[in-house]
This record gives structure tokens, C-alpha cells and sequence, in this order.
């Protein structure tokens, strides 16, 4: 069966270009019940994009909560062992939105790596963000940070978990006053604070950045991380989406859950990343697995405005018809109409508020055009 | 065309001045009219006056680029947005305030009136102290007054409203100042003129030390 993409949404095109992309590097559909035990995210709160759950009480006197996330399920689900298990999916998550405040229903796409995470694999996951993001829109950027590094620059500057935590969502916002406020009120030396600074302010192309990071950092823990970084953005950029990778070390995803490389996609024209991953082996180790991870989503719901498709018209054709209107006749003429992939609706009076390109009228003598609109 | 959300009255004419002397004039701004948007196409840029608490959103939901907003709205909205710089205008400070001679009892659970739920209710939750909150929109002055409420959370200036109402400071919460914010889309997309921008504020604050 051929499926026409015109009569597609485009949040339903863009996913089925996605499936078609995930399943070409093997990754298998991961299909789930839209429900789960509320257990699983009172446990995990703060992995949560927001943290309510839509909750009710099943029959057997459980609490359940509609899914507001996917990886959780799947983590819970997957099993350590030999080799890396591949999932992809595309699920309705339901939770609170950030700007709306309110419960929405949201399309959500993504894939999960499961197992023994090496280069390679960490680079296949990129390379399919990358890939995905072009597939929405070819004006887009892919951000992507390492978190040890981050971690290890804040280390540095030996401050308490409040104060830590604060730094870290200033480095999130690029904050640079608030970081230098807060280095200073927690008694960091002025040095090491600079290092933290400079490390925010350093963004772009992974050709620039890079060499630079090799000269600010110091000690095994950031210098190793910048090599693995350095290795996978290199064989990114051989493999052709060089030009949209910058390393930004904005992107912050929670450290207690993630490890290691995170990133972050955007596309031209809508206001909030649309793609968002990274490893998080700490969240496997939280529950209880063996094996390493990463991930992406991507989230759909974002994308409704993305494109103007000017429809500016509800349906090509109007055909009017009456009472006495011979009834094969009318379905006669619907269908020719319809063959010539015109869109038409069979009226006796004009819809209220309904646009259309051009109305007709089906008399005797045959079909009569009264309006034609550009 | 680079959107710049500027908050609508005094501030927002000081940060005008501001943009001007960095390169980003729009002359049409300045003509005595209600006209809400101005553009200046060679300049590239485009501003619009909104109300002061709603720049935060004009820029989360990409209507503007960039823009400036208090830090008080940002802390109250936490909306999801880059914090560029730190203008160092409009100051002041959120504070709690009480009547002089009040007296907190730590056994009772403390009424708070507040136009700033959001950082009143963080604030406390940092002090682990039980509180009610009352949301009021303005004249959060009179609610200790009337016996309301306890203590009232809001920006302090001056000082000079308290104190006609016979109010004090108890404890200052937050210094606030006007911050130049940026939706984080733009700023991948709209990169050069931002921190074009960015650079001159930064150079004109290096200078005025």
C-alpha cells in the first residue's frame, strides 16, 4: 500500500521518515501499555521532565499513573547481557507542560541504547539525533556537551551541594554574573572560577572548541573526557553533519542521572529544543542494572507550528445540489470530481464559515462553476 | 530581523538608551505616539514594549529574541531561557517586610502576602518554615496593616512606601536588577547580532567602571 505524505500531518510525516530511519540501523519498535505502576516515578521523580503524573486507582486497588516518560519503562524492562539491545519508540506521554502549566498529551519519539556503551554506539545515537533533526528541518543545530567535564571543572572549585547546585543551573542559563556571584560567596579561588567561566562562554564549531578546551582544562578526569569527546565529534564530522554540531556546555541534564556525553537539538523557528538525550548510566545503576545507556526523545508536539503550509482553503470543491438532484448522478459526478484528486463535499446549502477554492453547481445540464476563488 | 522585547515605562527607555549607544538604534521609537512595535531595517532590528512581566514569556516563546526582564520575574516565572548579562539597572531588592514591631512567632504557621508567590514560597521552603501564602496583585502594603497577613515579600526601592505605612524591612531575600535574556532558540539561529549586542553592553559596563 502507498501512502500519500500529502495527507499527512506533519508531525505524522516527520514521524514516519524517523521509524523508517531507526529501523534502517536495526533498532526495534518498543511498543508499551499506556498505563504503569505510579511506584516506578514517585522512585525516579527528578529524572522527570515536570514531576506530575497523572494518577487513578486501577481495580485491584493499585496506584497507576498514565505514562509521563518512556525510558523509564524501558530501563525497567531491559535485561543485562551480551551485546546492545536497540529499541525505538513513539508513544503519547502525558504531563505538564513547561510553558502552558497544565496537563497536555505529547507526541513523543526517541530511542534507547541498552548495554555495553562504546564509541561507536555513543556515535551511532549522535549521528541518528543528527540525522532526525534534518529530517525535521535542514536549519538546525545539534548541541552537545560532556558532563564530566563540567563536573569536573565545578569540582574544582570545591564548593557545597547547594552552592553546587545553583552553579550548575547558572552554567544552564549561561549565567556568567551568577556564576561569578555565587563562586564568590561559596569562597572559590578566583582562578579556578575563570576556568568555569571561560568553559561556558566556550561554544561552536567542535574544530575550534576542542583545541581550546585542550588548553584551559587540567587533570585526567576532564582531559580524558575531552579526548572521547574529541574522537566522536571527529568521526561525526567524516560521517557529514560536521557543519550542525557545536559544543555548548549549556546543555545540562540532571547529574544524577546523567553521564558522560549529553546533547541537545534545535531547529530553526520553533522556540524550545526539540531533541533532547545523553547516557545515563547512573540512572541504570538507581535501578539497579548493570549495563550502560543512552538515549534521545524527540518531542513532536513542538513541531505543529513549524511549518506554514498556507491552508488557506478547507476543501477544493463545493458542489451544490438540491432536492431534486438525481441521486447516481450526484455520486457519479462526486467521484469524477474526487478522481482528479480534488478534495469535494456534496452540499445543498454553503457551510457556514466554510472556505473553499471553487463552488459549483450540479444542474441538468451538468456541472456549473458559480465562484472561483485564487 | 533580530525581535527585542523591552519593558514597557522608565526601565525600559534606560535599556532603549542603552541598545542605542551599542549600535541599535531605531529613531521611530522615539516619536511621541501609541504605536506598540519599531523597526529599523538597515540597523536589522525590530523592538516592542510589553508589559514588564510578560517579557519573560514574548522571549520563552520565541515572539521575541531577546529581551530584558527583572531579575524578580525571572525568579518568579523560572521561565527557560539564557540569562546573557546583568544590565545594573533598575535595582532593588526582594525583601521581607513587616510592621515595626513585629514579632516572629515560630510556632504559628506565617501569613504571607505576596504578588511573588513563587520565590516567597522558595524562599521559606529554604528555611523549612511552615507558611500560608496570600496572593495579592497590588497595595501588598496595606495587608499587614489591615491584619491580613504577617509579613508581606515584594521589591523594595527606596523604602520610602514602607515606611509611610509604618513598615520595615525584616530580611532581604535577593538583590534584583534588570538582566538581558534571550529565547534559546535565537540564540543558535540569530547568534551574531546577540552577541554583538552582548559585546557592546559588556564593553559600555567596562567602561563606566
Amino acid at each position: 500500500m502507498s501512502i500519500e505524505e500529502s495527507v499527512l500531518k506533519n508531525d505524522e510525516r516527520i514521524l514516519f521518515r524517523l521509524r523508517a530511519l531507526y529501523r534502517a540501523h536495526g533498532y526495534t519498535q518498543y511498543k508499551m501499555s499506556k498505563f504503569e505502576e505510579y511506584d516506578l516515578y514517585a522512585r525516579n521523580k527528578d529524572f522527570l521532565v515536570s514531576d506530575n503524573v497523572i494518577t487513578f486507582t486501577d481495580t485491584n486497588g493499585k496506584l497507576m499513573a498514565l505514562k509521563p516518560d518512556v525510558t523509564l519503562s524501558i530501563i525497567k524492562n531491559s535485561k543485562d547481557g551480551a551485546g546492545v539491545r536497540k529499541v525505538y519508540y513513539s508513544e503519547n506521554v502525558y504531563r505538564v507542560s513547561g510553558t502552558s502549566r497544565a496537563y497536555r498529551e505529547i507526541m513523543q519519539t526517541g530511542l534507547e541504547c541498552v548495554g555495553e556503551i562504546d564509541d561507536y554506539a555513543i556515535t551511532e545515537v549522535l549521528m541518528l539525533a543528527a540525522s532526525s533533526l534534518a529530517r525535521i528541518s535542514p536549519d538546525y543545530v545539534l548541541d552537545i556537551s560532556h558532563l564530566d567535564i563540567v563536573s569536573a571543572v565545578i569540582d574544582d572549585l570545591n564548593v557545597d551541594g547547594e552552592a553546587r547546585k545553583a552553579l550548575l543551573a547558572a552554567v544552564g542559563e549561561k549565567n556568567l554574573h551568577e556564576i561569578a556571584e555565587l563562586a564568590q560567596k561559596a569562597g572559590a579561588p578566583a582562578e579556578k572560577t575563570e576556568v568555569l567561566r571561560r568553559l561556558v562562554m566556550l561554544q561552536g564549531a567542535p574544530s575550534t572548541v576542542i583545541p581550546t578546551l585542550q588548553k584551559l582544562l587540567q587533570g585526567k578526569r576532564a582531559l580524558d573526557a575531552v579526548n572521547r569527546l574529541s574522537r566522536i565529534v571527529t568521526a561525526l564530522c567524516k560521517s557529514g553533519c560536521g557543519e550542525k554540531l557545536r559544543i555548548d556546555f549549556s546543555v545540562i541534564n540532571d547529574m544524577s542521572y546523567y553521564n558522560g556525553i549529553v546533547f541537545k537539538g534545535f531547529v530553526n523557528g520553533v522556540p524550545t529544543g526539540v531533541l533532547s538525550g545523553g547516557q545515563y548510566d547512573r540512572l541504570m545503576r538507581k535501578m539497579g542494572k548493570k549495563s550502560d545507556a543512552i538515549g534521545f526523545a524527540v518531542y513532536l508536539d513542538q513541531l505543529e507550528r513549524l511549518y506554514e503550509d498556507g491552508a488557506k482553503f478547507d476543501v477544493d470543491a463545493v458542489l451544490l445540489y438540491d432536492k431534486d438532484t438525481d441521486l447516481d448522478t450526484l455520486m457519479q459526478t462526486v467521484e469524477g470530481l474526487t478522481a482528479t484528486g480534488e478534495s469535494v463535499t456534496a452540499q445543498r446549502a454553503i457551510p457556514e464559515k466554510m472556505r473553499y477554492k471553487r463552488l459549483l453547481r450540479l444542474t441538468e445540464s451538468g456541472v456549473k462553476v458559480l465562484e472561483e476563488n485564487a | 530581523m533580530l525581535n527585542v522585547a523591552l519593558p514597557k515605562g522608565r526601565l525600559g527607555e534606560k535599556v532603549y538608551a542603552m541598545f542605542e549607544a551599542a549600535g541599535f538604534e531605531c529613531p521611530s521609537i522615539k516619536e511621541n505616539n501609541r504605536k506598540l512595535i519599531f523597526e529599523n531595517e538597515e540597523a536589522g532590528v525590530r523592538y516592542f514594549w510589553v508589559k514588564p512581566s510578560d517579557v519573560a514569556i514574548y522571549v520563552e516563546r520565541g515572539a521575541a529574541d531577546i529581551g530584558v526582564a527583572g531579575k524578580d520575574i525571572l525568579l518568579e516565572y523560572e521561565p527557560d531561557v539564557y540569562e546573557l548579562f546583568d544590565l545594573d539597572i533598575g535595582k532593588c531588592r526582594m525583601a521581607v517586610a513587616a510592621k515595626k514591631d513585629f514579632r516572629d512567632d515560630p510556632q504559628k504557621t506565617l501569613r504571607v502576602a505576596t504578588k511573588f508567590s513563587n520565590i516567597a514560597r522558595n524562599y521559606y521552603a529554604s528555611l523549612g518554615r511552615d507558611i500560608d501564602i496570600i496572593h495579592l496583585n497590588g497595595s501588598i502594603e496595606i495587608a499587614p496593616i489591615l491584619g491580613l497577613s504577617d509579613v508581606i515579600v515584594d521589591i523594595v526601592e527606596t523604602g520610602t512606601t514602607l515606611k509611610e505605612n509604618d513598615l520595615a524591612v525584616q530580611e532581604t531575600i535577593v538583590p534584583i536588577s534588570a538582566r538581558l535574556i534571550a529565547n534559546k532558540t535565537s540564540y543558535k539561529f540569530k547568534s551574531e547580532p546577540i552577541e554583538a549586542i552582548l559585546r557592546s553592553l559588556s564593553n559600555m559596563a567596562k567602561e563606566q567602571k
